[in-house]
């Protein structure tokens, strides 16, 4: 993964609540099996008319967003399925940055495991965003994380936390295996004294592959 | 020592403390991969020459696409094909149990955990898929993963985890005739909100969740994470143990005896305190339809669909107003009103013996409507398949028109030949009502067995609880 300090880009505005990540990657396009290529394949259904070409009427075609790097959303984003192809989606499309006033859990997760920044704001912030992103052609922000901001060019300052060990890894670029493999030995520990036994088979099963 | 919760009990048990983590390494007892999200996390630990720690706590199954029209004869192609093989592949390099599309113990991956007792209480368990929460029926903490978490489990068999806040549901009374579990989630999720589970465990308790079998347990668990919640748990109990013994990764004699007090140790003590309670009465609930684009937009059955200037906040007004579009219906419409193209009896979440046994009941000596196009019913496991058939169940719906498949996900997510086309309307068991879920343009009314089945013979949503039945739930 590659490091995290700052960013400034332009930003698109997504407004609507509960956007799924059924919605975000579509089924069709997870039978893939890769990590990569799903930029184009994000929010695919509000995205492309049945034709294939763009819908002039999502926000992502407008002209003016051409190119943002920063997405604006509401509350809830990411529910649903566990699917990390949407976060994938989120990060091949080119935005670095998510700002919403909530997040679902797993989409969370799978979104720091990729180096894409959530940042979360209150409401009335976000709604404050919004505005501005509406009104103003090429609206952009700067998202600091070391200082732990965001700003514009006109005077607004809005500061974001978020959990130390995340944002050591964003900064650091380093992933969760990275990290761990470190305590192998804990690990190993706590296996030898773990109460909850290891499988047995004790009864008939049909298995194509079975460890002897 | 205070009283402490299942949750609480299970973490404490858990956490390897002595790593040191910033954030609480938790152990994993059982780790269960599919053909859909696994093949990345493969790939990657190939490409960083890592190992997997433990294959012998790693359970595979091909479920997400695997076709269910005559399996053994089914030609499979393309990505999917590329699917199966990277899955068979990478067991066969790592020793990883497989139970691949033509095993007896083939099914969903939250069903055949607990159905082979590898599932037990007081373990903790992940796999990539959310609905990995029906594990919790068991009186285990299970929940989705992402790929990436994924590989790190399959690398380490630990995961960096935050704690969650804790909710009981707590469902008192007794529910009334026709009434199933599917009803009484929706009825919770219709309580707390699409989103107001997020960042929580739930664990369900009272009076009517004690009475539940471990089937309508695993309905209620399995759709946990759609009120947003990252898990959800039963305290294990009488009903628990029973189902376990004499299941095939079940210790018997003696050493069954033995787990059995361990497992007991895990149950919530009274007095054990939670972030959040919400109650609900069982008795109050009725058969629920959705009418809307997340299965928190429910009504009963003898009600209408809602008006969306009565919701006072705006985004929520607008959210339902895209979602009426979506559903191409109008306010004020009675549920009873709302025909149906197609018929979906499956998933993880109501695709089990007892869901077939009651929506049998309903359809016996009974032929689904004419202006049906299609209704399926899709076994949630082989074995559930095959016991069906020992029952005569198969017969039923072939009899009354039903298409009797072989178990898999299906048109509960649509990743294979199963799809719901665009602008049909379907009466479905499955758990999640998304745009486009079931197949793009199609639209999804998730409802319980019995309610589906009733829905087959009307062509359109009618109160099951009306109807004729011999022995229904
Ligand atoms: S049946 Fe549906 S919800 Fe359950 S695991 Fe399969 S796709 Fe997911």
């Amino acid at each position: 993964m590659k490091p995290f300090s700052e960013h400034a880009g332009t930003v698109v505005p997504l407004d609507r609540i509960d956007v799924d990540t059924d919605q975000m990657v579509p089924k069709q396009f997870i039978l893939r099996g890769t990590r990569d290529g799903y930029g184009r394949d994000l929010f695919h259904d509000w995205r492309y008319l049945p034709n294939g070409d763009p819908d002039p009427d999502f926000v992502f075609n407008f002209p003016r967003y051409k190119g943002a790097s920063i997405l604006l959303a509401r509350s809830n984003f990411g529910c649903g399925s566990s699917r990390e192809h949407a976060a994938w989606a989120v990060r091949d499309y080119g935005f670095q940055v998510v700002i919403a006033p909530s997040y679902a859990d797993i989409f969370y997760t799978n979104a720091f495991n990729n180096g894409v920044l959530l940042v979360t704001l209150p409401a009335e912030q976000v709604d404050e965003l919004f505005r501005r992103a509406e009104k103003t052609e090429g609206y952009e922000l700067s998202v600091d994380l070391e200082t732990l901001s965001i700003t514009d060019n006109r005077q607004l300052r809005f500061p974001f936390t978020i959990d130390e060990y995340r944002r050591n890894r964003l900064l650091k670029g380093l992933d969760d295996i990275g990290s761990m493999i470190e305590h192998d030995k804990e690990i190993a520990a706590f296996e030898g004294s773990h109460a909850i036994p290891a499988p047995i088979v004790t009864g008939p099963v049909d298995m194509k592959v079975s460890t002897s | 020592m205070s009283p402490r919760t299942l949750y609480e009990k299970i973490w404490d048990r858990h956490v390897i403390s002595a790593a040191r983590l910033p954030v609480p390494l938790l152990y994993i007892d059982r780790h269960f991969i599919h053909e859909a999200t696994s093949p990345q996390a493969f790939a990657g630990l190939k490409a960083a020459d890592r190992k997997v720690r433990r294959p012998d706590l790693t359970f595979a199954v091909m479920d997400h696409s695997v076709p269910t029209k005559d399996r053994r004869n089914a030609v499979i192609t393309g990505n999917r094909a590329k699917l199966f093989d990277a899955l068979d592949r990478n067991c066969r390099e790592t020793g990883v149990r497989l139970f691949d599309m033509n095993s007896k113990n083939q099914g969903i991956v939250h069903i055949i955990g607990p159905e082979m007792g590898i599932t037990q209480p007081g373990q903790t368990i992940v796999c990539g898929d959310s609905h990995t929460s029906t594990h919790g029926a068991m009186g285990a903490l299970a929940f989705g993963i992402g790929t990436s978490e994924v590989e790190t489990v399959l690398a380490t068999q630990c995961l960096p985890q935050y704690t969650s806040k804790t909710m009981l549901v707590r469902i008192e009374g007794k529910r009334t005739r026709g009434i199933t579990a599917k009803d009484l989630m929706l009825a919770v999720i219709e309580k707390l909100g699409f989103s107001g589970g997020t960042g929580h465990v739930i664990e369900y308790g009272g009076e009517a969740v004690r009475a539940l079998s471990i089937e309508e347990r695993m309905t209620l668990c399995s759709m946990s994470i759609e009120c947003g919640a990252r898990a959800g748990m039963v305290s294990p109990d009488e009903t628990t143990f029973r189902y376990l013994e004499g299941r095939p990764f079940v210790p018997r004699g003696n050493d069954f005896e033995a787990a059995v007090k361990i497992w007991r140790s895990y149950a919530s003590e009274p007095g054990a305190t939670y972030d959040s309670t919400i109650e609900l009465n069982a008795a109050e609930v009725a058969p629920k339809v959705t009418w809307g684009t997340n299965p928190g937009m429910v009504a009963n059955i003898n009600a209408a669909v809602p008006d969306p200037s009565s919701y006072a906040n705006e985004e929520e007004r607008e959210s339902v107003i895209r979602a009426l579009d979506y559903m191409d219906l109008n306010p004020g419409t009675r549920i009873v009103d709302i025909p149906i193209d197609r018929v979906f009896i499956g998933s993880c979440s109501n695709g089990q013996i007892e869901d077939l046994r009651a929506a049998a009941a309903v359809l016996a000596g009974k032929k689904i409507s004419k202006s049906l196009k299609q209704a399926l019913v899709v076994p949630a496991s082989t074995q559930t398949k095959l016991q069906a058939e020992a029952e005569g169940l198969d017969r039923i719906f072939v009899e009354a028109g039903f298409e009797w498949r072989d178990s898999g996900c299906s048109m509960c997510i649509a990743m294979n030949e199963d799809v719901l086309p665009p602008g049909e309307r379907c009466a479905s068991t499955s758990n999640r009502n998304f745009e486009g879920r079931q197949g793009k343009g199609g639209r999804t009314h998730l409802v319980s067995p019995a309610m589906a089945a009733a829905a087959a013979i009307a062509g359109k949503f009618v109160d099951v609880r009306d109807m004729q039945i011999a022995g229904v739930v």
